[in-house]
């Protein structure tokens, strides 16, 4: 199981929070043992880069009673980044709603339905006004075109509106919220918009993926529940703990990038040696995520796209994926100088003080010379323009 | 023999005033546009299989593949750092120019924030430094030893150190700073990119074949250069599909033909120039760029014929069936025999 992979120690018994309920805690998460789930805090504590320590304090607040309620809409999306986060092992999905979090309203996982499911989500709604966390995956048709996505009657567009208005945080789930994704690219029939778009009074943070590796959501998630408030954003509002690099930076074939070890084909010598996908468009140069990194559904190390041998194309990154086509060829983001090249023209060299000095010295020592010799032939010899006539030539016609 | 002071004034002048002379006439017909003109040779013609590159900066990422190809395939080593401290002013795994042991190089062209690419202000570009394989190249036409040659049939310049003496006038002559001489080897030798012609493994020039974007461009010359003129055409912003490795001539005349898929990419705001086209009698390498040419360290303030037509001209204008040097000879003879009258022996004649 990958729990036991994340080696860290954790130092429980050194900190000065209280852990009293873990200790009756034992089998809550479906087998997982205390120290299982101790590791597994302190492994999200690493993956935000916080201290080790603060994994009990995470693990306390994902144990406290006021489990917060959270309300999950689906608006024009295919279900991915639900299925996502069914694969998720740490926590795996039934310790996350039935024990972390409170998961009031998820069309696809509440066990009512109808009128029930409808009138369960009202209510929580209402009751937790303020402070549930309100999720969104899926685009939002807007416009003339919003009734394209209706549930139990209301336009989807207007669902968001008027679940925002009582949520503690919104997070949009996958890159059809977070920037529109599939459903709005060229030529956009539903005029679908992103969460934010639709919620422009809002912080809604982002975490693009098609799908988002679950983690990402989890411990955006975490975060909010231990600390109360948010994980540092980008510019996008994506967490930077995620999208805070390129692909291109941390991807295992990196090195083939930099030596010109380029697969130009699929099947071909190179692709079949691992080699850079570059040249067959990967766009992990222009696309910031944290896949390489962390991988998907906890089989080690390569299960990402790129791993497998297909390019990635870029489907976190707006403008990238679903609008650049597959194999056409990324921008490089990180080639952005000064550092990295040389110049047109590179100063080379320059004087050191021992090579002035040196310098300095020789040209010292020729005006000395230049000054003895002009003063012997001062002594020596006549002055320019008055020849003794004792000297002059007999055969001078002068 | 004496001298006395008024002889050897009198023969300091007169031969001051011959060397000055000389020196006038030699000046006069160098510096007069139109006696340089009148003196120059016919140009050389480009020969028909003649086969160059094409580099289109707009094109390159930076990604310094061609460098390490080209290392790999001419056996080069990596040039180290004396001491690992910032070394090239921070570049640390990539030499900063030309040398003995570096016959490609991306350089970057660079100005304030650098924020867009191919931009002249607050922008920044690439290029890459090779061999040009002038039609009518400098370094070729200076070679006393003819260790430089240029093939008759592609147009390659190329380098053979069985021959060369070691003269470095190459080095001098060359208006793009291109050969290079491996100075650190006591047994140095003159270092220049020949197209990969000198290396039996390998079809096309190294760079060309590993370049990931198309930006090196391998074919002939007049193929690339209709291909030069189409990428200037086009609107910036269309779509347009780059070749990659190679764009030769078909064989029945048809379109060129290249040997691996190219990739669609949108066409970027170019100089309307084709760098080489029109400089220095043309060049078999041929650039485009979308900032000016000078700012990429490529000299755009030059005459549009090549230096050797130039200096060939002139020389072989002075030299010809030796008529010059011979009566420069027979004066200094005239010249040494009245001077040396007063001083020869009585039975001397």
């Amino acid at each position: 199981m990958a729990l036991q992979q994340v080696a860290i120690p954790v130092p429980s018994h050194e900190s000065d929070e209280p852990i009293g309920k873990l200790d009756s805690y034992e089998g809550a998460l479906g087998g997982v043992t205390r120290r299982e789930f101790l590791m597994y805090c302190t492994g999200v504590a690493a993956a935000l880069g916080l201290s080790p320590a603060l994994g009990v304090r995470i693990a306390n607040a994902t144990t406290s009673a006021a489990r917060p309620p959270v309300i999950w809409l689906s608006g024009q999306a295919c279900t991915g980044c639900t299925e996502t986060l069914l694969r998720a092992h740490h926590p795996t999905l039934e310790s996350l709603i039935l024990d972390q979090i409170s998961l009031d309203y998820h069309e696809t996982l509440c066990s009512g339905a109808g009128h029930q499911a409808e009138e369960f989500r009202r209510r929580s709604m209402e009751e937790n006004h303020g402070r549930y966390l309100l999720v969104i995956d899926g685009a939002i048709p807007t416009g003339d075109t919003a009734d394209y996505c209706k549930i139990a009657g209301e336009r989807f567009v207007d669902s968001v509106t008027r679940a925002a208005e009582g949520a503690g945080a919104i997070i949009a789930m996958g890159s059809c919220s977070s920037w529109g994704g599939v459903p709005s690219s060229s030529p956009n029939p539903t005029n679908a918009r992103s969460a934010q778009e639709v919620l422009p009074d809002h912080t809604v943070v982002t975490i693009p993926g098609c799908p988002p590796n679950p983690y990402n959501f989890l411990v955006t998630v975490l975060h909010y529940l231990t600390f109360g408030e948010l994980p540092a954003l980008d510019q996008r509002n994506r967490p930077r703990f995620a999208y805070g690099r390129l692909i291109h930076e941390n991807c295992e074939r990196r090195p083939h990038f930099d030596a010109g070890r380029f697969a130009r084909e699929f099947g071909d010598e190179g692709h079949r040696q691992g080699w850079c996908l570059y040249y067959l468009g990967c766009k992990g140069p222009e696309t910031w995520a944290n896949c390489p990194a962390i991988g998907f559904n906890d089989i080690g190390e390569s299960a990402w796209p790129v791993g497998i041998g297909h390019p990635c194309f870029g489907c976190t990154e707006q403008g990238v994926g679903f609008t650049k086509s597959i194999h056409s060829l990324a921008t490089l983001q990180t080639v952005t100088p000064p550092t990295a090249f040389p110049r047109v023209v590179e100063e080379q060299g320059g004087l050191g003080t021992a090579a002035v000095g040196v310098a300095a010295g020789v040209a010292g020592a020729a005006v000395g010379a230049a000054a003895v010799l002009a003063s012997r032939l001062a002594k020596h010899g006549p002055p320019p323009g008055e020849a003794p006539p004792e000297q002059a030539s007999p055969d001078d016609p002068t | 023999m004496t001298l006395n002071r008024r002889d050897f004034l009198k023969l300091a002048a007169a031969e001051g005033a011959t060397g000055a002379a000389a020196v006038t006439a030699v000046t006069v017909c160098a510096s007069g546009e139109v006696a340089a003109q009148d003196l120059r040779r016919d140009p050389r013609p480009m020969p028909d299989g003649a086969v160059g590159l094409l580099y289109d900066s707009t094109l390159c990422i930076g990604c310094r593949a061609c460098q390490v190809a080209c290392k790999r395939a001419n056996g080069m080593p990596a040039e180290e750092p004396e001491r690992y401290e910032a070394w090239n002013g921070g570049t640390w795994d990539t030499p900063t120019d030309l040398s003995g042991d570096t016959l490609t190089v991306i350089q970057v062209y660079q100005n304030g924030t650098m924020e867009v690419k191919d931009r002249e202000v607050d922008g920044y570009a690439f290029v890459k430094r090779q061999c040009m394989h002038c039609t009518d190249a400098s370094c070729v036409s200076v070679c006393p030893v003819s260790a430089m040659t240029k093939d008759a049939e592609t147009g390659i310049v190329s380098h053979h150190p069985d021959r060369c003496i070691g003269c470095r006038y190459c080095v001098f002559a060359c208006p793009f700073g291109v050969p290079r001489y491996e100075f650190d080897n006591p047994f140095g030798q003159i270092q220049k990119c020949q197209l990969c012609s000198n290396l039996p493994d390998q079809d096309i020039p190294a760079c060309a074949d590993v370049c990931p974007t198309g930006a090196t461009l391998f074919g002939h010359v007049d193929v690339l250069e209709a291909e030069a003129q189409r990428r200037l055409a086009a609107n910036p912003g269309d779509r347009y599909r780059f070749p990659r490795g190679t764009l030769m001539r078909a064989d029945n005349g048809g379109a060129p033909v290249t040997d691996r898929a190219g990739h669609e990419a949108p066409v970027a705001h170019y100089r309307d120039e084709i760098y080489g086209e029109e400089i220095l009698g043309s060049t078999q390498c041929r650039m485009l760029a979308g900032v000016p040419f000078d700012l990429l360290g490529l000299p755009e303030d030059v005459p549009t014929t090549s230096y050797a037509s130039i200096t060939e001209g002139i020389q072989h204008t002075l030299y010809r069936y030796m008529v010059a040097p011979m009566l420069l000879l027979g004066g200094l003879v005239v010249f040494a025999y009245r001077s040396s009258r007063r001083h020869r022996p009585e039975d001397w004649d």
